[in-house]
């Protein structure tokens, strides 16, 4: 087992003349738990986008538990252990709550086309198997009650709930989740926080997270990368990348000799 | 015990086929048939434009290849030798043929569908009519396959029991495999195919095994229609078929294989029950599309099955 479970090495993505990310640099070892934050535009889901195989970095190179996966489809990397969620929700909307979790666990153990054709012993028991791993995870997040609801049809809450179930149940060594508390009010915040750290527990994956919310970021990292206009412009602990006058700058934008970022404003 | 039941759908199926085709006379024969056919081919539709979300135009190219190469088979075997059942050389000989068109459907939607499926929504619309339309000329341009005139004399293999039991079999596969999480991937690729990719789903290969499969079925419709019609000629197979397939997708409900087959039932009826209106049978059948789809935009079902529409009625009547 490698002992980086996500390595980003000096990855650059550009979309004609215009650098989204520049020289960006990560390393994620197994159960660490890392917040990228940075301005809105400043290339956080870009970086995602890299990692996750959406867009075939530019320069650079991304691996995924030891294997390089440069230019692999998204569902490679997925295969590989990277999971991730969307920053605007992207669950299958007509799908059930259930169905939305099943689909996610078919990497891990699924059966042949004919032995679905000819309801086969291994057939159904693997179904099964799929059924049960889906309903557990409903059952850790909450959400078994609603299982054969319309997925679109949860509140906004829930769905930010169900993509990060969805994302578990491919079976992750990373979980990437692209801002899990956007549109959450505080309490919904709060419990969000305390659901990732007891994600982190208990399935021991390692977690990066985007987010704006500084103060969910601080308290929940341990580490943090901030990312202004695709360059990499503070890395290090949350207490001392609070403190860096460059992330202040980049998300306040104030003057010289104004206090350090608080926060509880951000 | 489980292959019973594997095999059970057929096991009901066919005793039931039996007793229609003895009981039904020969006009509503050849309805049945039709529609047995339409049930074929717009179930089997359904699992491109339906479940996996792409709009295929070219259902009636595959049933042309399907058609010709049931047709050369048929006509290569002939009749039963002196020392055979006749019975047993023309079953065994008809599902020959069957099988053998529904592999050279299949292939030719592999080759359709490998480099066109890169292509979505309007585009694999065009790529796919474009092919209809080259199957179409083709078969007019080739004197083995008939030319224009088409090949007659085909022997009469295909009853209510063979269509009933092809259509049966596609509303198997396909309700076997929207069960699975081979259908639930194809549906994902409906829903969102970037979030599918993330979750693991190989997008593209789901496109491709969804139009194999549906054309090696339209092959199947094609092998028994033209066994019934003892005729094959490109004039069966043009765009207008393929558009009439996707009609009773869209009508039935994008992803609905109850709404299919009832959508290809109900159409075929129609139009054989309106026949006395001479020339104004179009014009009510367009009318009657209209209105179908102006009080059920989203076809007869939606994306529902009938059961899932009929269970929750249930459920509230009770309490």
């Amino acid at each position: 087992m490698s002992d980086v479970v996500l390595l980003a090495k000096n990855v650059t993505m550009r979309f004609g003349g215009l650098t989204a990310l520049n020289d960006f640099n990560l390393e994620l070892k197994p159960r660490e738990l890392v917040g990228l934050i940075g301005p809105n535009g400043a290339g956080k889901t870009t970086a995602f986008n890299a990692l996750s195989g959406v867009y075939a970095p530019t320069e650079g190179t991304v691996s995924v538990g030891g294997e390089v996966v440069n230019g692999r489809r998204p569902n490679e990397i997925s295969r590989l252990g990277l999971a991730r969620t969307f920053q605007n929700i992207r669950l299958f909307k007509k799908l059930s709550v259930l169905d939305n979790v099943r689909l996610a666990c078919h990497a891990k153990g699924k059966s042949e086309l004919w032995q679905a054709l000819l309801l086969t012993a291994e057939h159904e028991r693997r179904e099964a198997e799929m059924e049960k791993r889906a309903f557990e995870l409903l059952d850790f997040m909450e959400l078994s009650g609603r299982a054969d609801e319309e997925a679109a049809s949860l509140p906004y809450g829930m769905q930010r709930r169900l993509e990060i179930v969805r994302a578990l149940a491919t079976g992750p060594k990373v979980l990437c989740l692209d801002e899990p508390a956007a549109g959450m009010n505080a309490t919904e915040t709060a419990a969000l926080m305390k659901l990732i750290h007891a994600i982190r527990e208990k399935f021991g994956v390692a977690v990066l997270l985007i987010e704006h919310d500084m103060r969910l970021v601080m308290g929940i990292s341990e580490r943090l990368v901030v990312l202004d206009h695709g360059v990499t412009i503070a890395q290090g602990k949350p207490e001392a990348v609070r403190k860096d006058p460059k992330v202040i700058e980049a998300y306040l934008g104030v003057e010289e000799g104004h206090a350090p970022l608080d926060p509880e404003k951000a | 015990m489980r292959l019973v039941r594997a095999l059970l759908p057929f096991a009901v199926g066919l005793p039931a086929l039996w007793a229609i085709q003895a009981a039904a006379p020969p006009q509503l024969a050849i309805i049945l048939v039709t529609a047995g056919v339409n049930v074929i081919l717009a179930v089997s539709l359904n699992m491109v434009n339906g479940f996996t979300g792409q709009f295929s135009l070219g259902h009636a190219g595959f049933m042309a290849v399907g058609a010709y190469t049931a047709a050369k088979i048929t006509l290569a075997m002939g009749e039963a030798p002196a020392n055979w059942s006749p019975w047993l050389w023309n079953n065994g000989a008809f599902t020959l043929a069957l099988l053998g068109g529904m592999l050279t459907a299949a292939l030719a939607g592999l080759a359709v569908g490998i480099p066109s499926l890169r292509l979505r929504g309007d585009y694999l619309a065009i790529v796919t009519l474009g092919f209809n339309e080259i199957i179409r000329v083709f078969i007019e341009n080739m004197r083995w396959l008939g030319g224009a005139t088409g090949i007659s004399g085909l022997p009469p293999y295909t009853s209510v029991v063979w269509v009933g039991l092809g259509a049966l079999a596609t509303v198997v596969v396909a309700r076997r495999i929207v069960g699975s999480t081979h259908g639930r991937a194809l549906l994902s690729v409906r829903e969102d195919e970037v979030a599918a990719e993330a979750m693991g789903v190989d997008t593209v290969a789901c496109k491709v095994h969804a139009f194999v499969l549906s054309a090696a079925f339209a092959g199947l419709g094609g092998g028994l229609l033209v066994h019934y019609i003892l005729l094959v000629t490109p004039k069966s197979f043009t765009f207008v078929k393929s558009i009439e397939v996707v009609v009773m997708v869209v009508l039935g409900g994008m992803g609905s294989i109850s709404g299919a087959t009832l959508a290809a039932l109900v159409l075929t009826f129609a139009l054989e029950l309106m026949r006395g209106l001479d020339q104004y049978r179009m014009v009510m059948y367009s009318l009657l599309l209209v209105v179908l789809m102006l009080s059920r935009p989203t076809g007869i079902f939606g994306t529902k099955e009938i059961w899932e529409l009929l269970g929750p009625k249930r459920k509230k009547a009770a309490a």
